[in-house]
């Protein structure tokens, strides 16, 4: 073959260095969502493989849980996945109260859905926001901000805080809902769903968003499976798993809602996933308000909480994917004897290196943003 | 300011003589031995249909069958792990193909001191079943990547907080803590407050200690 370039004596040949490069990416990177670094091997652009460093959050929220008494838990929960918090705040006070077999009255369950699928709207809004200024579309980034703000009035009215709820208590709830309360969260659902035309016109035709999201990172459904995907991502693939349905929880059994599945597993069916996710959040939302009984939001619950000795694992569907609790209880101590939290980011980040090898160095920050980690989880 | 007298740790203080046992301790039933109760399943109570093929399959491979709140829970010897969790993931009655979680538990003075705890659950079948490995102190598990590659991190994780070696893990590293850390910080015997036998030996020294190590740092 003839080099249709061919070096004349006036031009000195060019030595490339043609090794693969190491770079370093993070901790200290807007992209990484965090405290993220990554180790990536570089051939040229592409990436030939990468090396997931966490722990830089690690706070040792379950060595610390074994010396707080059952309710004081709650607060630790809310560190973990701070931009959901109410739903680790159920997750955990679900498996207390599985361990203890409590009762909780139906109103606390609906209150508890309703805040849940309002926690999940605001944490798919952080996301879509980062998600999109991830790579490049910084509008969406402002409004999708300027809707979670109104989700955090509403948390702010019920329970007084705006990040870290402690939203719950083992066996129903804090406080019954404030008056008026229930017309603020519908007039809400009716702007989410009116801003989630936006965002689709913004997105979902987009040239660019569809050259940067389509056929990045894709995984078959085995593969996610067996890797250990779970939430939106898992759906994604086409598999059809969601614990609000397979494992209902809470008040979700009452409720019709459909389950958006995707087909080719890229970072573009993960983003029509979630925003099908949205609507379906405020369907469930408002069939729950509809039906919304009147009773107690406190079940009957001993003064000591203290569950007998035994162990258990109880999972529910997190914004983020499947959130379990594994709790050994000794039924002596006031405190649990072993507290574990199965973090849906940490196996979500752990598909990752698969995700992005033989993808371009820009395509890793599309797929660290299509995995929606929160490092606080992460790292607990 | 003269410093004061360091107070006297309770330990050093002389301790009152033991009481004589009363007559009434010998008649006491022994302490129960440490460890989960792992309650048996009452009789009334459906098996899961897994479970007669499986003790088929692997003869000796479930050691004890526990039902709690709900959950079933499968002893399984260490040695017959990998075999049982192969059956469970590839049987069409069982099909566990998606690990959910896996973590261990330390119960200290016992002798098989660690439970490693296997969460597994069917997609198709849409149920769960947890396996159980006890395991002495220095143990190695048998590595269950090649079976769930989920299990990579939480193997890794268990690692560094347990200190258990998994046979056959393709890449057995520290993951939370710093990789230059000494200890395995959820063992039972691990201080809260962090690393060093002179905390629990001597607090006041420990205390001393830090504050001085703060002051050079400050300056």
């Amino acid at each position: 073959m003839t080099d249709p370039h061919p070096v004349t004596a006036t031009r000195t040949p060019v030595q490339f260095d043609t090794d693969e490069l190491v770079i370093n990416m993070g901790p200290q990177h807007p992209s990484t969502h965090g405290v993220l670094r990554l180790i990536l091997r570089l051939d040229g652009e592409r990436v030939v493989d990468a090396d997931v460093v966490i722990g830089y959050l690690h706070r040792g929220i379950e060595k610390l849980s074994e010396s707080r008494d059952w309710t004081q838990i709650v607060l630790l929960t809310d560190r973990m996945d701070y931009v959901a918090a109410a739903t680790n705040n159920l997750g955990y006070c679900e498996t207390v109260e599985k361990l203890m077999g409590l009762e909780v009255p139906r109103r606390a369950q609906y209150i508890r859905t309703v805040l849940a699928e309002l926690q999940r709207l605001a944490s798919h809004l952080v996301w879509l926001g980062t998600h999109a200024m991830d790579i490049g579309a910084v509008t969406v980034f402002l409004y999708c901000l300027r809707e979670r703000e109104l989700v955090l009035d509403l948390f702010e009215e019920y329970c007084g805080a705006r990040l870290t709820y402690n939203s719950r208590r083992v066996g129903g709830l804090p406080a019954d809902l404030p008056v008026g309360w229930d017309r603020k969260v519908r007039e809400f659902c009716d702007i989410v769903d009116q801003k989630i035309v936006d965002y689709e016109q913004l997105l979902t035709q987009n040239r660019i968003w569809l050259e940067r999201t389509r056929d990045i990172g894709v995984i078959s459904g085995a593969d996610a499976i067996a890797m250990g995907f779970c939430g939106p991502p898992l759906r994604a693939s086409g598999v059809m798993r969601d614990v609000r349905k397979d494992e209902p929880y809470a008040a979700y059994e009452e409720f019709a809602f459909d389950i958006p599945v995707g087909a080719a597993g890229d970072t573009y069916d993960r983003y029509l996933v979630r925003l099908e996710e949205f609507k379906q959040s405020t369907r469930i939302i408002r069939q729950a308000l509809d039906g919304m009984p009147e009773g107690p939001v406190m079940g009957k619950v001993p003064r000591l909480i203290k569950p007998p000795a035994g162990e258990t694992y109880h999972a529910i569907e997190s914004p983020k994917g499947e959130i379990g609790f594994f709790i050994a209880s000794d039924g002596k101590s006031l405190s649990p004897y072993r507290f574990r939290v199965r973090p849906p980011s940490f196996c979500n980040l752990q598909v990752l290196p698969k995700l992005v090898r033989g993808h371009l160095v820009a395509d890793v920050v599309a797929l660290i943003g299509t995995i929606d980690i929160v490092l606080g989880e992460v790292d607990r | 300011m003269e410093p004061a007298e360091p107070p006297v740790p309770p330990s050093a203080l002389p301790k009152p003589a033991p009481k004589p046992p009363a007559p009434k301790a010998e008649a006491k039933a022994p302490p129960a031995p440490p460890g989960p109760p792992d309650q048996a399943p009452p009789d009334d109570l459906a098996r899961p249909d897994y479970l007669a093929p499986l003790e088929q399959a692997c003869p000796g491979g479930v050691s004890q069958v526990s039902y709690w709140v709900g959950d079933w829970t499968l002893i399984v010897p260490r040695d017959r792990l990998v075999e049982v969790a192969t059956w469970l993931r590839d049987t069409p009655e069982s099909r566990f193909d998606f690990c959910s979680d896996l973590t261990a538990v330390d119960w200290p003075p016992r002798a098989e001191r660690f439970d490693l705890v296997y969460c597994l659950y069917s997609v198709p079948h849409r149920r769960r079943v947890r396996l159980k490995v006890r395991l002495k102190d220095g143990e190695a598990a048998p590595s269950v990547t090649g079976i769930w590659p989920a299990a990579n991190w939480f193997e890794r994780e268990v690692f560094d907080m347990f200190g258990i070696r998994f046979d056959g893990h393709p890449d057995l590293r520290r993951i939370l803590m710093p990789d230059d850390w000494q200890g395995h910080p959820q063992r039972k015997d691990y201080p809260l407050e962090g690393p060093g036998e002179l905390l629990l030996e001597d607090p006041l020294e420990w205390l001393k200690l830090r504050n001085a190590a703060r002051e050079a740092e400050f300056e």
